[in-house]
């Protein structure tokens, strides 16, 4: 069904970090970019689609104006929103956003680190564009900051922070189908396996807590109203949002599972884990009907690799892109 | 990333130091008594009371270059010696097996297991010796008080935070080449076969649920491996079953070690050079380390009638060419922090220490933790 294509090369190797491979595909430039977190610098790759240009580019985790703060990076994401895209980079010390090519930071919010360490580690991760104009991202705490962004310029603003999570958030997603039907536009995950989901405004809404069984959740995503949720033990489990009804769960990997994401246009759903698989399927979601179908369709092996990031390069899951702990390069795969 | 992870890291690397250490006493024919007293003092050194309260005290992890400086310390807290090329290759050795341990965790809270599994082992090492042995036992206590109420999720942040350290470390060990758990590039085998994990299922199954939660349908596909069921779960209690082979004795059967230095890496930018200029951060890792090192005490060096050299390698003058051979990019440069008051050191840290004062940082604490440091390095 897939084929491996020819690997795009990065200046270091791939940190084990979930969900370390963020993807931008920019199709009035012809290029992609490609986003992958090294200890406390994000390597970006921008690939012309003809294959024949790639630019580097590496952002380091640094507070501006501070020369020696040096913290370890969680996580870097591009978000989509209506107007603009950014590209957020969350570490021990603070959120950056940057102008989606990584030229310019538009915007620092520092956390609130302790003068000594606490047992408790302090640190940012989890990061969703959410309809209209929000960025939301999560903290070790349990806590999300909702930040406000115009259309254009650096006035970014922390509108909210929702206080729901008890543990560290791992990870969160807003409803990728395009549809403005949903009600729920945002889902939260945190170590416990807790999911949130909400509903998106001036005030947020807190819609349905779905409790997690103390096993961790990785990775999550948003699909027609549904929530599809890689887990530590290896399980997804896809869930009605609104509801909290579980339609489906898989025996899907061996190990902790890094990386969940889906092709919206067509329900395909890629799944990522320690175990050395990417395996893909497909989804079959009719809301009105209350009936969700999952088959199994793909596995690729990356042979002694432990996976940490999995993503379509598009909307229809022609091609998708995987990264690997100690690995310098993204392999890619695309349609036979 | 998480403050939680120094204790795990120096207690295996430590107790793969012992495994090698006592592999090369035995290969080299130390005398038995010779040999035990090497094995007693540095455990007595490593569970030291003070030593182990500043490393369970909540904190970031250190550079490679601050611990290679406390096992290098330990290593010398008895009448063993070693030169810088054995040094080096205890180092990859002991680093090197403990990556691939965390790597093979099948679950993240594993790397307890493969603690205690070196603990158990360091346990026998001491048995004959009531005050070590004590000292011991209260490290398993310290050990399950900190890290069994940890979530899976809390104990992934540490794996993840170990990882970090470990990463783009490729050192070929002979005995893991032999025993295939290796490739001749570097990196580890990971099975796609063998037990799941404990609380995680074999790969294979889809179920579909109606929304009263009655499963519909079930589909099987296949999981591109070979997995069988969960083995039963390890014990995390003082005494037990581990269940788990990682972080037990490797060595037993007697086998040279070596490692290979050719042909680790093929783009050496991958490796971070170790820059010669004093940076900013590396006050605080000295305040660290001095505090840490403050608890170790070390005999001084140099009674040639009891004294013995530990070799790494099969001769002497392998261990010279390992030492001229060795790559830039694979060098430790460890901090030289001298047990003895040695003027020249002091004034060297001095000078270290003047040096972040000049560049404008003018804040009272940085003289106060200067001070507090020559202060430590004096009463060493």
């Amino acid at each position: 069904m897939y084929h491996k294509e020819k690997s795009i090369q990065i200046k270091n190797s791939a940190s084990a970090l979930y969900n370390n491979l963020s993807v931008l595909r920019i199709a009035p430039r012809r290029l992609t970019h490609f986003t992958v977190v090294h200890a406390n610098m994000v390597n970006m790759v921008s690939a012309s689609w003809d294959g024949l240009n790639y630019t580097h580019r590496q952002l380091q985790s640094k507070e501006p104006n501070v020369a020696t703060s040096t913290s370890l990076i969680m996580q870097a994401a591009f978000c989509v929103l209506p107007s603009r895209d950014l590209l957020v980079v969350t570490s021990q010390k603070g959120i950056q956003m940057y102008e989606s090519d990584g030229s310019i930071m538009v915007y620092w919010h520092a956390l609130d680190t302790p003068e000594t360490p606490t047992a408790q580690a302090v640190f940012a991760r989890g990061i969703a564009a959410v309809y209209e104009n929000y960025i939301c991202v999560g903290v070790s705490s349990g806590a999300i900051l909702v930040f406000d962004v115009p259309s254009k310029g650096s006035n970014i603003t922390l509108s909210e922070v929702l206080e729901e999570h008890k543990e560290s958030i791992t990870d969160m997603a807003s409803e990728c189908s395009g549809s403005q039907e949903c009600i729920a536009n945002l889902v939260t995950a945190d170590d416990g396996g807790n999911l949130c989901v909400w509903k998106s405004g001036e005030e947020f809404q807190l819609l349905n807590k779905i409790p997690g069984f103390d096993m961790s959740c990785s990775s999550v995503k948003l699909w027609k109203g549904t929530v599809v949720a890689g887990y530590g033990t290896g399980q997804i489990r896809l869930y009605e949002a609104v509801t909290g009804i579980l339609h489906a769960e898989i025996n899907a990997h061996a190990r902790w599972i890094y990386s969940v994401d889906i092709a919206p246009f067509s329900g395909l759903l890629l799944s990522a884990a320690e175990d050395s698989l990417v395996r893909v399927w497909h989804m079959t979601i009719t809301p009105e009907t209350n009936s969700v179908e999952v088959v199994h369709l793909h596995n690729e092996c990356v042979t002694d690799t432990q996976i940490c990031g999995a993503k379509f390069c598009d909307g229809d899951g022609y091609a998708f892109a995987v990264t690997g702990y100690d690995l310098s390069e993204i392999i890619r795969y695309i349609q036979s | 990333m998480s403050s939680r992870t120094l204790p795990l890291l120096f207690i295996n690397l430590g107790g793969e130091m012992l495994y090698i250490l006592d592999q090369r006493l035995r290969a080299q024919n130390i005398p038995a008594d010779k040999a035990k007293k090497v094995m007693n003092d540095i455990i007595t050194t490593m569970f030291n009371k003070k030593f182990l309260e500043e490393l369970f005290k909540p904190q970031e992890l250190y550079s490679k270059k601050a611990l290679r400086t406390v096992f290098d310390r330990l290593a010398h807290a008895s009448i063993m010696r070693l030169n810088q090329a054995s040094m080096d290759k205890l180092y990859d050795l002991m680093t090197m097996a403990f990556k691939y341990q965390v790597l093979l965790c099948p679950r993240p809270k594993d790397i307890l297991l493969v603690s205690f599994n070196h603990m158990d082992a360091i346990k026998d090492f001491v048995k004959d010796t009531p005050s070590i042995l004590s000292q011991v036992d209260e490290t398993y206590r310290q050990l399950i008080e900190m890290y069994t109420p940890l979530s899976s999720g809390e104990f992934q942040l540490i794996r993840q935070t170990l990882l970090i350290f470990f990463q783009d470390m490729h050192i070929r060990v002979s005995i893991f080449l032999k025993d295939k758990v290796q490739n001749s590039n570097g990196r580890f085998v990971l099975p796609t076969s063998g037990p799941v994990p404990h609380g995680t299922q074999v790969p294979g199954l889809i179920r579909i649920f109606s929304c009263t939660g009655e499963e519909i349908t079930r589909l099987k596909f296949n999981n591109g491996g070979n997995y069988t069921t969960a083995l039963r779960e390890g014990s995390f209690d003082i005494f037990g079953d581990r269940v788990t082979k990682l972080g037990t004795n490797m060595y037993s059967v007697s086998r040279p070690v070596e490692t290979h230095m050719s042909g680790t890496s093929k783009n050496s930018a991958q490796h971070t050079k170790v820059s010669a200029a004093p940076n900013p951060l590396a006050k605080e890792e000295l305040n660290l380390l001095a505090r840490l090192m403050g608890g170790l005490e070390v005999q001084k060096p140099g009674n040639t009638d009891t004294d013995f050299r530990i070799n790494l390698f099969a001769t002497d003058e392998e261990e010279e060419e390992a030492l001229i051979s060795r790559p830039d990019e694979l060098s430790y440069g460890v901090i030289n922090i001298q047990a003895t008051k040695d003027q020249q050191a002091n004034a060297e840290l001095a000078k270290i220490m003047g040096e972040f004062t000049e560049s404008g940082d003018q804040s009272p604490s940085v003289s106060n933790k200067g001070d507090d440091l020559l202060a430590m390095m004096d009463g060493l």
